[in-house]
């Protein structure tokens, strides 16, 4: 009774919380109190106020307006990112663990080289290598995600493939796709399903880490990382703005925990 | 023994193939180092006799030969930027980024282990509760926002450090370490959150085995059952998630060290790469790469020392 | 005859107006840069005006510019040139020395000149000394440079740095005559330079300087007030605002051109229209606005104001905002859509970056979309300045000499310098006759022509000549404007 209690605490504030950040973020896709971009030398750093909720930022621009629009950035380089990371991660990891042999090997030695760095680490390089821009980093994280699905799926396919039921389909005469798709993912899906929460949450701070080094998400597109990295310098004149940016964060990423501790 | 000397031999393959993987695609990056050099007025002639000098005239795998064997004797090259040798820039850099390492380290364990403790002691009470709450909330800030914020809290408001104000250590070593307990406890914070998270819930785990119900229901509530069974039993994940989460404290320095603006490594490396001065991004590389896997390979060990049923 | 201008150092030793003697064997002070002297150490070769304002300091040539941007003598003692303007012949300064502790020789003056003029290879080191054909050293204490033709208007490429003839190469340790000697450096955190106790002329007053850098703008504010830097200079208007009363700020301008440079040679910015429309659409008091709270001067053409009588300050009305004729003029060039080009920008100069936004946001209006691409100084020196792979930039550029022909020979079209690809013929003829006409008069005035021909064709699109800010912590004083992009260090003195 207690423990259902708890649980139902932590998805309800974890659901406020996603509720409070992402309703904007969504809203901000299509609408948003001021153009996100349109500056007003006569609001410089303006504090907060009934018309400009959360301030202005240096060139006047609307901070709530500019949040709204950066999550959405923020977001859809995560959703970019964990799609890309994920189904490639899938793919390589469904071939090797069902097939073994020289090639699994070998992709599984790059695999263990690349788990060895940090994310962000092997993101920076990848950066390095394409170049800045959403689309890049997108691309740049979600090949530094690879690896890690790419040994959670391997593992899944290594175990189920011995299964009583592969090797009645197998004996049926079902093709090996047709039993690595249709037979085996299916049966992957708990494992998969929390590696995407979790990698989600991993891909919101990773941007925010390469746009607050300045090489990820370019201005004027306001993500947030990059807001947070902007609002650094003005600290004493408009303390807010970093707060509001970094709260953001942090209550996506705390709402996203919390629900996917729960759903676990 | 077998086993170890297995892993260690896999470990050496695995650091040869990050090395050449890491080699070919920096070489496949387009740009004349040559000519960023000499700048714009620089002759054909010059360009030549520059790129002979540097060999960037001979093929790929002539070079990288050439690199592993320097690197194997610690001989990295030369910057691009700075005319200097890559292994003095970094011999310069290292020790300032090894002290926050083990400076965040420290902290991480004094701020977790006696927490994540008291916690499951406490567990249930309102006490316990609090502590959850707060850890879950430092576990969701970024480690640039908890610089931020330390900044913005320790250094605006209260004036404990000056922000930015990094001093080398040989020239005031008393202010250095003051200066870097604020960095090294943003890296250390989200981190200890973690770990607590981890003690809280193996804890928990041992109070439900065996021996310790037989123990409590003898009445043997005492703190000997608790530190000399439960403790030593709990640690053990624990220790490993400190091996791993040394990884994830390079990726955090290299942030951290931009928010405080703190000349260690992760400064050069995020330069080194924006300025393309590749000898310097491979070595920074391989030295991050040795230490990840040189971590894990000893967590493994140590595992399986601590637990022979570990395959 | 000769004509004869002999100036004497000791109108140097007049300036410190009595504030304190010798350099304090302690007394220290930290200056802000904002970037790491990456590109190179050696005087030569250096592009950055941020890495030659602290080179300054360290190496002197054969004459120096005094805070007037008078051309004083330094290494030489003296110099006289021939009527035609062919010969230039300087007399060595008996008492200077390097700060390796050997005296300099018209040998070390010979190798430091020839290896600006590349002598033995095909092309020159620094590109105006093309203009040389010969340096003699007929006796133990004269040198004569002689140029291949007539030139009055060479004296200020002979402030090139004189280097020590067995150690040319400066990258790496550097050696020069100037008043603080280098002592070392550590990469990204800061170099360090000392006086030189045997400077021939008014030693340095503070004995230690260490440039920090702080390549995020973000905490500049917090580094000065937290006492971990004493100066920096070209602060932002809003960081100037934050500073306590315990910083001295003076203002002066930064004596540069900042402009969006566009490469001539890509589309769609090889159509004059196109460039003139953007001339149109962008309001550079709104700019100043955001950028410098208003501060700031306008420029209308490839010059600035500290340039005197070279400055023309009609050509800032070129183009004044007019939104209807840059859509008109953009319709013409056959883009009635706009279209969409990139910026490139160096993130380590805020105000570029600013800037970047504003004109981003006022080219909106006429339908064209900026996307701004920040990156690092080293990216852009490489990319934009050397490899010439851009389509727009905004910077500043400055003059490394107080001629005209510093800020007007770049856009020469076989010029080595020009990186926007500016390729107009009519501009080359007039330019080559300014630069080996004889007569200051017509010379000024082919030059100011020039000038013209930029703004009309719209070579780029320009905005002004920043404020420069310069924050002093209320310890230091003697910091002084010099109508160049260089920092002094040897009059600043502990108060």
């Amino acid at each position: 009774m207690k423990k259902n209690k708890k649980k139902n605490f932590n998805l309800i504030l974890g659901t406020v919380l996603l509720a409070i950040t992402l309703i904007p973020a969504f809203v901000g896709l299509f609408w948003t109190p001021y153009d996100p971009e349109a500056m007003n030398s006569s609001l410089k750093l303006a504090g907060v106020g009934i018309r400009h909720i959360y301030g202005c930022d240096n060139f006047g621009r609307d901070i709530f307006s500019r949040i709204m629009a950066g999550s959405g950035i923020t977001l859809l380089v995560a959703v970019g990112t964990v799609a890309f990371g994920s189904i490639i991660g899938t793919a390589i990891g469904a071939f090797t663990g069902y097939f073994g042999g020289i090639v699994d090997e070998a992709l599984m030695r790059i695999n263990d080289v690349a788990l060895a760095f940090p994310s962000l680490l092997l993101a920076l390089v990848m950066v390095s290598l394409l170049g800045t821009g959403k689309y890049q980093v997108m691309l740049a994280l979600g090949i530094a995600f690879v690896p890690s699905y790419a040994r959670i799926v391997r593992s899944e396919y290594i175990r189920i493939k011995n299964l009583d039921y592969v090797k009645a389909a197998k004996l049926a005469g079902a093709s090996n796709l047709r039993i690595m798709f249709v037979h085996i993912l299916p049966n992957t899906k708990t494992v998969l399903l929390s590696s995407v929460m979790i990698g989600f949450n991993n891909a919101i701070l990773a941007e925010a880490g390469l746009s607050f080094l300045g090489i990820g998400v370019q201005p004027p597109d306001a993500s947030l990382g990059r807001m947070l990295s902007e609002a650094q310098a003005y600290m004493f004149s408009n303390p807010g703005y970093v707060l509001f940016a970094g709260c953001t964060i942090v209550m996506i990423i705390l709402g996203f925990s919390l629900i996917s501790k729960e759903i676990r | 023994m077998r086993y170890i000397v297995k892993k260690i031999l896999s470990c050496i393959i695995t650091l040869f193939i990050v090395s050449l993987l890491v080699f070919v695609a920096f070489a496949l990056i387009p740009g004349d180092p040559a000519l960023s050099r000499l700048g714009t007025n620089a002759t054909e002639s010059a360009l030549i006799s520059l790129r002979h000098q540097m060999g960037l005239d001979q093929p790929m795998a002539v070079r990288y030969f050439k690199w592993l064997v320097g690197a194997l004797r610690g001989d990295f090259g030369m910057s691009y930027s700075y005319s200097m040798s890559v292994t003095s820039m970094i011999a310069d850099k290292l020790p300032i980024t090894l002290t926050l390492m083990l400076y965040s380290m420290v902290l991480m364990v004094i701020i977790s282990v006696p927490l994540g403790v008291y916690a499951s002691y406490k567990e249930g009470t309102v006490i316990d509760r609090i502590i959850q709450i707060i850890n879950q909330i430092i576990m969701a800030i970024p480690p640039f926002f908890s610089g931020i914020l330390i900044t913005l809290l320790f250094g605006v408001t209260l004036k404990l450090f000056t922000p930015g104000g990094f001093v080398s250590i040989n020239r005031d070593p008393v202010r250095f370490f003051g200066f870097m307990f604020f960095p090294a406890l943003a890296i250390a914070l989200p981190k200890s959150a973690m770990v607590l998270n981890l003690l809280y819930s193996s804890l928990n785990g041992e109070k439900k085995k065996d021996y310790v119900r037989t123990a409590y229901s003898r009445g043997n509530r005492s703190k000997q059952v608790f530190f000399s069974h439960m403790l030593k039993n709990a640690s053990i994940p624990t220790i490993t998630f400190l091996g791993m989460a040394l990884a994830d404290m390079i990726a955090g320095s290299i942030i951290i060290e931009q928010v405080f603006g703190i000349p260690g490594l992760g400064r050069i490396l995020l330069t080194s790469i924006q300025n393309r001065d590749y000898p310097v991004v491979i070595a920074i590389i391989m030295l991050i790469a040795c230490v990840v896997i040189i971590s894990n390979l000893l967590v493994d060990i140590i595992y399986r020392l601590v637990d022979p049923r570990v395959e | 005859m000769m004509l004869l201008i002999s100036l004497m150092a000791t109108a140097l030793s007049a300036c410190a107006g009595g504030k304190a003697g010798s350099a304090d064997a302690d007394s220290l002070i930290t200056i802000g840069i904002p970037q790491d002297l990456d590109d190179s150490l050696d005087p030569h070769i250096a592009e950055g005006a941020g890495t030659r304002e602290v080179l300054f300091n360290v190496f002197e040539g054969l004459v120096k510019p005094n805070s007037n941007g008078d051309l004083i003598p330094a290494v030489a003692e003296s110099y006289s040139i021939n009527e035609d303007g062919t010969v230039y012949t300087f007399t060595l300064r008996k008492n200077v020395k390097f700060h390796n502790g050997a005296k300099v020789t018209v040998q070390d003056v010979k190798a430091s000149l020839d290896k600006c003029a590349g002598t033995g290879s095909d092309e020159p080191l620094v590109a105006a000394f093309s203009a040389v054909s010969a340096i003699n050293t007929p006796d133990e204490s004269t040198i004569e440079v002689v140029l291949k033709e007539s030139d009055t208007d060479f004296l200020p490429n002979l402030t090139a740095a004189i280097l020590p003839a067995d150690h040319l190469d400066a990258s790496v340790d550097p050696i020069g005559t100037g008043p603080y000697k280098y002592v070392s450096r550590s990469p990204q955190e800061n170099i360090v330079l000392e006086s030189f106790d045997d400077y021939w002329g008014e030693k340095a007053h503070i004995k230690n300087v260490v440039l920090k850098i702080v390549p995020d703008g973000d905490t500049i504010v917090m580094n000065l007030e937290g006492g971990s830097i004493d100066l920096m200079a070209r602060l932002s208007t809003t960081q100037a605002a934050q500073l306590s009363d315990n910083f001295d700020i003076y203002e002066g301008t930064m004596n540069l051109v900042q402009a969006v440079y566009l490469n001539n040679a890509v589309e769609p910015f090889n159509n004059t229209k196109v460039r003139q429309a953007l001339c149109y659409a962008v309001d550079i008091q709104e700019i100043m606005d955001f950028v410098s709270d208003g501060k700031g001067t306008e420029t209308g053409s490839s010059m600035f104001p500290a340039f005197g009588k070279y400055y023309v300050k009609e050509l800032n009305d070129t183009y004044n905002t007019d939104i209807e004729k840059a859509k008109q003029l953009l319709s013409e060039a056959g883009y009635p859509d706009g279209f969409e080009f990139s910026i490139t920008v160096p993130s380590n100069y805020q105000q570029h970056v600013d800037t970047a936004q504003v004109v981003k946001e006022q080219l909106k209006k006429i339908g064209v979309t900026a996307n701004i691409n920040l990156v690092e100084w080293d990216t852009w020196l490489n990319d934009v300045y050397i490899g010439r792979n851009f389509e727009a930039t905004v910077i500043g550029v400055d003059a490394s000499t107080l001629t005209a022909s510093a800020m007007l020979g770049r856009f020469v079209s076989d010029s080595g310098k020009n990186f926007i690809n500016y390729n107009n013929a009519e501009y080359d003829k007039i330019y080559n006759e300014a630069f080996t006409s004889t007569d200051d008069a017509v010379r000024t005035e082919k030059y100011k022509e020039c000038e013209k021909i930029l703004s009309t064709d719209a070579a780029n699109v320009y905005i002004q000549d920043l404020p420069n800010m310069v924050a002093v912590n209320k310890k230091f004083g003697g910091y002084e404007f010099y109508p160049l992009y260089v920092m002094d260090f040897s009059k600043l003195y502990v108060k």
